[in-house]
């Protein structure tokens, strides 16, 4: 086996890799970094976000309202100490980027342009029409090659931590094109991999999103923290699960059930302006929303189609002309993917899978407890986002945590003792079994596509938008069942070259592992919070769990849970409020 | 959901197997809205997990899953069944690169490519931080923008004769690329690119056939770049014979 030394390996190459690897070229040129990534930089899933990012920016706005809006979309489960860094931070890291040539859309005195988004008080997202992770992803990219101490490791995927003496010193990958197996032996490592939608049925999220960065973590050791909290955005278009962005509600357009109603006043919500109210009605909290739809759904009030039930986003009254300019990405997905231009037409949304809030446990730092182990962007849990995070906070979360990211990987490889090299290559060893292990693996019986479907279907029935004991024990005793049956998959093909097969595979074992912690850790939190609602313990219960959950991995049986106070700084748990009444 | 059995035939290369390319055909029963993608997903799914391809976001942008579709290229997610004809469907690896292994090609000619036109804002001084933004105006800015939307899917690479001719030509998404960052009115980079840019293997090279901009699924329209550039660098050129400036040709 290869070895490729490093002073800091980076696990994928979205915008949280790509900006530590920024940070760590400027901070220290003479450091080497290794930017691996299982697909091409530009075809990371930051690629797909729409509607913007956040950062204090407009007069009349505050920092302070910032931190509000986001402490309480988190339903008080941010630690606040994070937030406060993350709101000063957004800024600076927006104007970065606009220095780097990210084409904000502009006013027309030149100055940045910002759109209302839900859950916040005042106008601060940036955007750049609605393709803003698009341009933020390709703008890093672009500018990452500016820096030779950067070196791209392209379609590499890589399986396993090596843990030395109890540090993280390296990652071993398999080269896609050649199916070698490579050791990077490293000083510090940063996690940046993404999140694990695919373990749903139904997503917005690119097929690449599979849990393996978390996995990863969680199997050398390292807590998953607040796994239970899974975001569905109340806009995505049913079939495909193509993203609408929020920025469709903050330009102006409502929600509307099979009577044409705004529903969304009957939750608390309102009063229906004809206007958009920020806070209130469609320009509310992303995990209120899609429980609105649970509720309307229940009560017979959504519409049937061909692709199930859905609800009405109506966007005609913006008119063409500002579809055209603000919503041009929107206009092309919806026309051609379910047939309704929304110039015209009334366009079918439903609740889908976005966002991991949970991730690998991390302090404010984006160090997770492991020494010379990092992580930052939707793979990672600081927590900013608590049980609900509010729209555009990931894309500059990515930016400020993986800038931090890559800032406190650089001091821990200036300073980490001499690398452990004959474990090392033992654990390389151990790392390359495994794989080598699938590949002589005898067919018994079980199918990788089947086993993913009822790995999806189980944890729509037990980690939905509401949840109850009976069924989240079904999920928790399937994902156990799925993993043991995991067990017996075979590879239909043992080739080397480019073998999807086998990638789909790993990457299956990786989320039926992650799968394991969500369940597990919903099921022992015995209340409703954000984006965690129980159907039995209807009501947040601070005595007992104002705490994050943190997974330990226990092998093949269910994970031992632990938990860890939430920072509180100035904000003491509150109701949160929306609509005519929200501050 | 009405559904219709569509005969795909794919091209297979495996090179640890297969001495050259070949077809192999999958009966896939279809949906009446699919892409060609999700029927190529079916094929993966259900009838042959051997099969390889690269793909991820299924909205068309993330430009992984282009490739050959009845002897176009495409984005395979973005290319619905029911706007083919009746009759097989032919796919292919998208044309004009090696293939690496079934419909995966090989990409590194086209990444050395984007990183040679030096893709990124070039600027005499820095502005720190502390100043704040630079200004834009919306028509400073539209001057650009189009030229940013470029999912980097080869498509162009796979249609452009000229790179079919001579593999050293630069290209049109990486022409455009530049050109993308000579109109941002915050870059001062344009005669360090102009080395690049009008050598032999840039803009000079192209023949103006418009192929690029006619299969683009991102409308960027790299030929009308290309034209722009050329007409920038003549004037240059005569800039400077007439002893008044201009950059570099």
């Amino acid at each position: 086996m290869e070895t490729i030394k490093t002073d800091v390996a980076i696990i994928g190459a979205g915008g949280a890799g790509l900006r530590a690897a920024i940070a760590v070229a400027e901070s220290a040129p003479d450091l080497k970094v290794a930017l691996i990534s299982k697909v091409y930089p530009m075809r990371s899933h930051t690629v797909a976000a729409e509607g913007g990012a956040a950062g204090v920016i407009k007069q009349g706005d505050s920092l302070e309202d910032h931190f509000n809006d986001t402490v309480a979309g988190g339903d008080w489960l941010c630690d606040q100490d994070a937030v406060d860094l993350f709101i000063r931070q957004a800024p600076v890291e927006l104007t970065q980027l606009e220095h780097w040539g990210c084409p904000w859309s502009r006013e027309k005195n030149g100055h940045v342009a910002v759109r209302p988004f839900g859950g916040m008080k005042n106008e601060r997202t940036w955007f750049a029409a609605d393709k803003s992770g698009f341009h933020i992803l390709h703008t890093l990219f672009q500018t990452s090659l500016k820096y030779p101490s950067i070196e791209r490791y392209d379609e590499f995927y890589c399986t396993d931590l090596i843990v030395a003496d109890g540090v993280c010193q390296g990652v071993s990958a398999i080269e896609m094109r050649t199916g070698l197996m490579q050791l990077f032996q490293a000083r510090s490592v940063i996690i940046a991999a993404g999140g694990a939608g695919w373990m749903f049925p139904f997503t917005t999220n690119g097929a690449i999103k599979t849990a393996d960065g978390m996995a990863m973590a969680y199997r050398a050791g390292v807590p998953l923290k607040d796994m239970e909290f899974v975001q569905y955005h109340p806009t995505g278009l049913p079939g495909t699960g193509i993203l609408l962005t929020e920025g469709c509600r903050g330009e102006g357009g409502i929600l509307v059930n099979k009577d044409g109603y705004r529903y969304l006043q009957d939750y608390d919500l309102g009063p229906p302006d004809p206007w958009p109210r920020n806070k209130a009605m469609e320009l509310g909290p992303r995990d209120r929303l899609s429980q609105a739809f649970w509720h309307e759904q229940k009560k017979g009030r959504t519409v049937g189609s061909r692709w199930g039930d859905v609800v009405y986003l109506d966007m005609r009254h913006l008119g063409e002309k500002k579809i055209n300019e603000k919503l041009p990405l929107v206009r092309d997905l919806a026309a051609s993917y379910v047939g309704a231009d929304p110039v015209h037409e009334l366009v079918p949304v439903r609740p889908v899978v976005h966002y991991m809030m949970g991730g690998i446990h991390t302090n404010i730092d984006a160090a997770t407890p492991m020494p010379g182990l990092y992580a930052a962007g939707e793979c990672a849990c600081v927590s900013i986002n608590g049980a609900n995070r509010l729209g555009s906070n990931s894309l500059t979360e990515l930016l400020v945590f993986g800038k931090r990211a890559g800032e406190h990987a650089v001091e821990h490889a200036r300073s980490a003792a001499q690398p452990s090299e004959s474990e090392i290559r033992q654990k390389g060893e151990e790392a390359r079994k495994r794989v080598t292990d699938l590949f002589l693996r005898e067919d018994g019986g079980e199918n990788i596509t089947t086993i993913r479907k009822e790995m999806n279907e189980t944890m729509e029935s037990g980690a939905g938008i509401y949840r109850a004991e009976d069924s989240m024990r079904e999920t928790c005793d399937k994902v156990l069942e799925l993993r043991e049956r995991f067990s017996r998959v075979h590879l239909e093909d043992k080739s080397n070259v480019f073998n999807t097969n086998m990638l789909y595979t790993m990457e299956v074992g990786s989320m039926l592992e992650a799968a394991h912690a969500v369940a597990f850790s919903a099921i022992n939190r015995k209340e409703s919070r954000g984006s965690h609602q129980r159907l039995d313990y209807t009501a947040r219960d601070d005595g007992s769990f104002l705490k994050h959950s943190l997974a330990y991995y226990q092998g093949e049986v269910e994970p031992r849970m632990d938990y860890l106070d939430v920072v509180i700084t100035r904000s003491q748990p509150g109701q949160r409020v929306y609509g005519g009444s929200a501050k | 959901m009405t559904q219709r059995t569509v005969e795909l035939s794919i091209l297979r290369y495996r090179p640890e197997e297969d001495d050259k390319p070949w077809f192999q055909t999958y009966q896939v029963p279809c949906d009446e809205d699919w892409v060609v993608l999700d029927a190529i997903n079916y094929v993966k799914d259900h009838l042959d997990g051997s099969l390889s391809y690269r793909w991820s976001c299924h909205m068309a942008v993330c430009g992984s899953c282009s490739m050959m579709i009845n002897g176009d290229p495409a984005l395979s997610c973005k290319t619905f069944i029911r706007d083919l004809p009746e009759g097989p469907v032919r796919i292919e690896p998208l044309a004009n690169f090696p293939i690496e292994r079934d419909l995966v090609v090989v990409m590194d000619d086209f990444m050395e490519k984007l990183q040679r036109v030096k893709p990124y804002l070039i600027r005499s001084t820095e502005k720190p931080l502390e100043e704040g933004q630079h200004l834009q105006s919306p028509a400073e800015l539209k001057k650009f923008k189009q030229y940013t939307l470029c999912i980097n899917c080869a498509c162009c690479y796979s249609a452009c004769p000229q790179y079919a001719l001579i593999p050293e030509f630069i290209g049109p998404a990486a022409l455009t690329l530049a050109h993308r960052y000579n109109q941002d009115s915050r870059d001062q980079g344009r005669d360090e690119r102009e080395d690049v840019v009008a050598s032999n293997e840039g803009i000079w090279d192209c023949s103006f056939a418009g192929a690029c901009s006619d299969v683009c699924p991102k409308h960027v329209d790299p030929a009308s770049a290309v034209q722009q550039m050329k007409i920038a660098s003549t004037v240059d050129w005569f800039m400077r014979r007439l002893g008044l400036g201009g950059g570099k040709s």
